[in-house]
């Protein structure tokens, strides 16, 4: 199977939409050939803006750009964007509310050898707790597409979460995406698996790996952290009774705790979390640092058995 | 313009701003009065703006970077029709359009909702460059305060101006020397501002940002410019028409007592 990147099906789509939609306008901050912005910039020259190395002006002349009718998609690597430019998001997109897509790639510690300076563990959590901001990791290139060509109509502030890793195709070919729907890939009985992000290749691989061992793990893709499909999350922790969350972020703030939240209040249900257990990532291949901080397919099932354990 | 009649909406806005941050309890009246006359050029004599279509597309855009000076904004757009003057004063009570720091989606003639220091340039060049994109003249006003240059992102938007060649855009400096924990070259020196600009690309004109003819000539000449940015450092005073309040630091944030209002209201009549 094919792998793609989350960033490049970005970048394509971004230059598919450059003939038709003349409110785009894309900024970066000389990171467009890894962000794949460049591929919008070969197309569109014109309305293509390279910031320098500047993410906070990048981020407010984007809600300039959208204050004349303009819709901005900006992106630099997750940390530069969510983090360094956090109060910029906060303050000059959000609050007033400006259709401004942050399309933050390199998220999480699939970024690899650049290490723990580079490797956002925390931007979930950081643009969750925003009033009104939308936030979305896409499984895989088909969701990436799809979420980009929404976000290009959306009239609000909105975060996509990227990865710099090429991941397997996990959603169905008829596939369409929906902003703040989960979508169930694989239904099951003894417990439920809540993924994002390329976590959710993860997940499918951990329900195999239980398949063999007679537990039926249902596994949901939850693109749409925010605002949560919360009707879907209560209905598959009711139908399964123990739930696991799993993603490429701190379990500090983000898919877990936004699960956690809605459970805790609706449907508490024996509950673990699969994510960066509160450390900072480090270099090291991908593949290698996904086994040492426990983003796997037997972790995953090892907290499913714990979570229907404590049933 | 009719230099007499805008002196006397100057002057009526100053005792706007003073009433209203005296009825709040609350405001900063430094930075307010030291911005008063180039509000009043601004927005009652250079910007093509419609108070009755406060969206028009082909309206001039103003940023008011040092958002703490909303009661000079606010008493602007009153006196000019966005809103009803009653409204003033409301300023920063709960439920009021009229919010501490301008808010774009609350108050009419209002563009940018501001109060974070050092963002309002690059709003102002996200505008100016989206202006450019689409083939459009309107002009792109900000006004920032001198202490704010400290803000590291001002010079990302100033380099980005230049690098661009926005020459629709016009960045004006409220020089007034002061900031909240005293004098700007004490804190952290800012200065020198001309050079600065210069050397960042910009058309830097000089001038005393009381004297309104001065102000207007100003802008004007930023019109001109064809290939650059234009900033214009705007030397004033803090506080400027309060005699009490002139220069002092100590009114960058406080709001006067009601004693203290009446005086200032009859140095202003």
């Amino acid at each position: 199977m094919t792998k793609i990147a989350t960033r490049d099906a970005y970048g394509r789509t971004l230059a598919e939409l450059a003939a038709t939609d003349e409110k785009l306008v894309v900024l970066d901050a000389d990171l467009s050939k890894s962000t794949k912005t460049c591929d919008f910039a070969k197309v569109c020259p014109e309305r293509f803006v390279n910031m320098g190395i500047a993410e906070q002006n990048m981020i407010t002349t984007a809600a300039g750009l959208a204050t004349v009718g303009k819709h901005v998609f900006c992106s630099s690597f997750a940390i530069f964007a969510a983090g360094r430019a956090y109060e910029q998001i906060r303050n000059a997109v959000a609050y007033p509310g400006l259709p401004v897509t942050i399309a933050a790639t390199h998220a999480g510690i699939t970024v690899g050898e650049d290490g723990a300076t580079h490797q956002a563990i925390e931007d979930i959590a950081l643009m969750r707790a925003i009033p009104g901001m939308t936030v979305i990791a896409p499984a895989d290139a088909l969701e990436a597409e799809q979420a980009v060509r929404l976000l290009a109509e959306y009239d609000k502030p909105a975060y996509l979460r990227l990865g710099r890793l090429a991941v397997e195709s996990v959603m169905p070919e008829d596939y369409q995406f929906t902003i703040g729907k989960g979508h169930v890939l694989q239904d099951g009985t003894d417990a439920v698996i809540f993924a994002c992000g390329l976590m959710v290749q993860e997940a499918m691989a951990a329900a195999r790996l239980l398949a063999d061992e007679g537990v039926s793990a249902a596994v949901v893709n939850i693109a749409t952290i925010k605002p949560l499909d919360e009707e879907l999350v209560i209905k598959m922790a009711k139908q399964c009774g123990a739930v696991v969350t799993a993603e490429e972020h701190n379990i500090i703030g983000g898919l877990g705790s936004a699960v956690a939240e809605v459970l805790a209040e609706n449907c508490p249900v024996p509950m673990q979390r699969v994510g960066v257990a509160d450390r900072f990532g480090q270099s090291g291949k991908p593949a290698e640092l996904m086994v040492e901080y426990g983003l796997t397919p037997e972790v995953i099932a090892a907290k499913v058995k714990a979570a229907i354990a404590r049933k | 313009m009719n230099i007499s009649a805008l002196e006397n909406t100057a002057k009526e806005m100053r005792r706007e701003i003073i009433k209203m941050i005296t009825a709040a309890a609350s405001g900063h009246p430094g930075g307010s009065l030291s911005a008063t006359d180039i509000l009043t050029v601004l927005y009652f004599d250079k910007m093509n703006i419609r108070p009755e279509d406060p969206t028009w597309e082909g309206r001039d855009y103003f940023v008011l970077s040092k958002g703490h000076a909303a009661p000079a904004l606010y008493a602007a757009l009153a006196l000019r029709g966005f809103f009803p003057k009653e409204e003033l004063a409301g300023l920063r009570k709960i439920g009021s359009r009229l919010q501490g720091h301008p808010v774009s989606t609350k108050c009419p003639g209002v563009d940018v909702s501001t109060g974070s220091l050092g963002q309002g340039v690059s709003v102002a060049c996200g505008i100016a460059k989206g202006l450019k994109i689409d083939g459009k003249d309107n002009r792109v006003y900000t006004l920032l305060g001198d202490g704010e240059c400290q803000e590291g992102q001002v010079w990302e938007a100033l380099m980005f101006a230049a690098h661009y060649k926005l020459n629709n855009l016009t960045v004006i400096i409220d020089h007034n020397h002061l900031q909240i924990d005293g004098n700007v070259d004490d804190v952290m020196a800012t200065s020198p501002l001309d050079q600065k600009l210069d050397a960042f690309g910009f058309n830097v004109l000089q001038i005393n940002g009381h004297n309104l003819e001065s102000i207007a000539t100003a802008i004007d000449r930023a019109k001109e410019c064809t290939h650059k940015p234009t900033a214009i450092i705007a030397n004033t005073i803090k506080g400027r028409g309060v005699s009490f309040m002139e220069n002092q630091a100590g009114w960058h944030g406080s709001a006067p007592k009601p004693e203290e209002a009446e005086q200032a209201l009859q140095e202003l009549a």
